[in-house]
């Protein structure tokens, strides 16, 4: 028993000193003696339990494990870095709104949308921040790029997978769908 | 805020409260978001931020044929003039809305053809894209208060020294002694050496064989060259010489049979 006590001490140093989510292949490469992913899986229940009433939470995101600081604390973490938060213009934030409730996309698809032609700046800064990256061509003249979130988008946004996401508000889905339109009569009206 | 007031020429005590038909709005609505700098829109039958006045078209509270464009677009022009300074995303977001409502104006007041089906509506598909944009705008400021890594998720990354253990390989002296030879051979390769000019002369060569064959009569070729000690060039010149002598009839070379030896000696004089 002394020995899965000490696995359980490696993962758990693992966790708090890596700058990343760290998986269970990842995890599982501490060890030089295959050790199953179900005892890796056990130990960090047991990781998660032990850690239930101290500062900071075992949480799992898209891309693995990680350890963070309970909300409560985030508001006085935050004091220390007053300056470093980065913040996006409301275009880039609807862009990444749409890529993210509508993937894949075309560039003319978030055109559509938003009504006005995208800046190309705004699409490369969420490139660079890896939130977001082309993951084929649409099958279409052209062959436009399709864009999708990244799993980094996720651990970055706390999330473990797109399901996870705010959901979108009801009203106003309701209301598109209750808006109907009538192909041919939009076709009389430009005759 | 100060922006507004030139650009409608409004006291700041009047402009707080939005007006529809001349009767004010008490209270605005909870699903709509109205940015600090938004445009106001002065006219009889509203009076309040444009995106409102979007907002209660859409929901047909007010009808889109009591909003007389040409004023709308003017103060609106005004309203970029201000702004370009300041916040030109957000005038481009109005010209926008406002082109918009150009359309679906425009849309209303052209003659229709007859519908026989009277449940669709021409505003319908502008409305639908609308609606959609709304939407996103919304869920983009969800996404935007989400608590994000460096911005309200703070992460545990603790410091641990990364140590180096240095483990050397295995060597043996075979392999060490290999690697010496192979050192040794390639430092042969580069070893410089630079070629003189002779100073080994012919004609010297050919006095040493001429005294050497004056104590003893014939002596072997072989003799002549102490391949061990001397160097190549040495050995080069003295069979130079040799041929020399012979060329000039002071020396014979003999030889009874083929791969017998071969012997030097004076010439007859």
């Amino acid at each position: 028993m002394a020995q899965i006590e000490k696995l359980k001490e490696v993962i758990e140093v693992a966790l708090l000193t890596s700058s990343q989510p760290l998986a269970i292949e990842d995890l599982s490469r501490l060890f030089t003696d295959k050790t199953d992913r179900s005892t890796i899986r056990m130990l960090l229940d047991e990781i998660k339990n032990d850690w239930q009433d101290k500062s900071m939470n075992l949480v799992q995101v898209a891309s693995g494990f990680r350890f963070q600081a309970k909300a409560d604390f985030t508001e006085f973490l935050m004091r220390l870095t007053p300056d470093r938060i980065p913040s996006y213009s409301r275009a880039v934030m609807e862009v990444l709104a749409i890529i993210a409730y509508r993937q894949p996309v075309t560039r003319s698809d978030i055109e559509k949308i938003r009504g006005v032609s995208l800046n190309s700046n705004t699409l490369r800064q969420l490139i660079e921040r890896e939130w977001v990256d082309i993951i084929g061509q649409k099958e279409v003249p052209g062959r436009p790029s399709l864009y999708a979130t990244t799993k980094y988008f996720l651990n970055d946004f706390g999330l473990k997978s797109l399901s996870e996401l705010p959901e979108l508000n009801n009203t106003l889905e309701q209301e598109i769908s209750n808006t109907n339109i009538d192909e041919n009569v939009e076709e009389n009206q430009e005759n | 805020m100060a922006i507004d007031r030139v650009v409608s020429g409004m006291s700041p005590t009047e402009k707080s409260l939005p007006k529809i038909y001349g009767e004010n709005i008490d209270a605005l609505p909870q699903d709509l978001y109205i940015p600090p700098d938004a445009l106001e829109i002065y006219l009889d039958s509203f009076e309040g931020p444009l995106d409102l006045l979007i907002y209660l078209i859409r929901k047909n509270n007010i009808d889109i044929l009591d909003i007389p464009m040409a004023n709308l677009t003017n103060q609106y022009i005004n309203y970029v003039e201000k702004m370009k300074a300041i916040k030109f995303e957000l005038a481009a977001d109005y010209l926008l809305m406002s082109a918009m409502l150009i359309e679906i104006k425009s849309r209303m007041l052209l003659p229709k053809p007859i519908l026989e089906d009277d449940e669709d509506d021409p505003r319908a598909e502008l409305v639908k894209k609308l609606i959609e944009y709304e939407l996103m705008k919304d869920a983009a400021e969800n996404l935007n208060v989400l608590p994000k890594v460096g911005n309200g998720i703070m992460i545990a990354q603790s410091y641990f020294e990364k140590t180096t253990e240095i483990s050397y390989p295995d060597v043996s002296i075979d392999e060490l002694f290999e690697a010496w030879k192979n050192v040794l051979k390639r430092a042969k390769q580069f070893e410089q050496h630079q070629i003189n000019r002779s100073e080994l002369s012919v004609r010297e060569h050919m006095t040493i064989i001429l005294r050497k064959l004056n104590e003893k009569d014939l002596l072997e070729f072989s003799n002549f060259f102490d391949s061990e000690k001397e160097p190549i060039p040495k050995l080069v010149v003295c069979f130079l010489a040799i041929l020399e002598l012979t060329k000039e009839g002071l020396i014979k070379i003999n030889q009874q049979s083929s791969s017998s030896p071969i012997y030097l000696q004076l010439g007859e004089v």
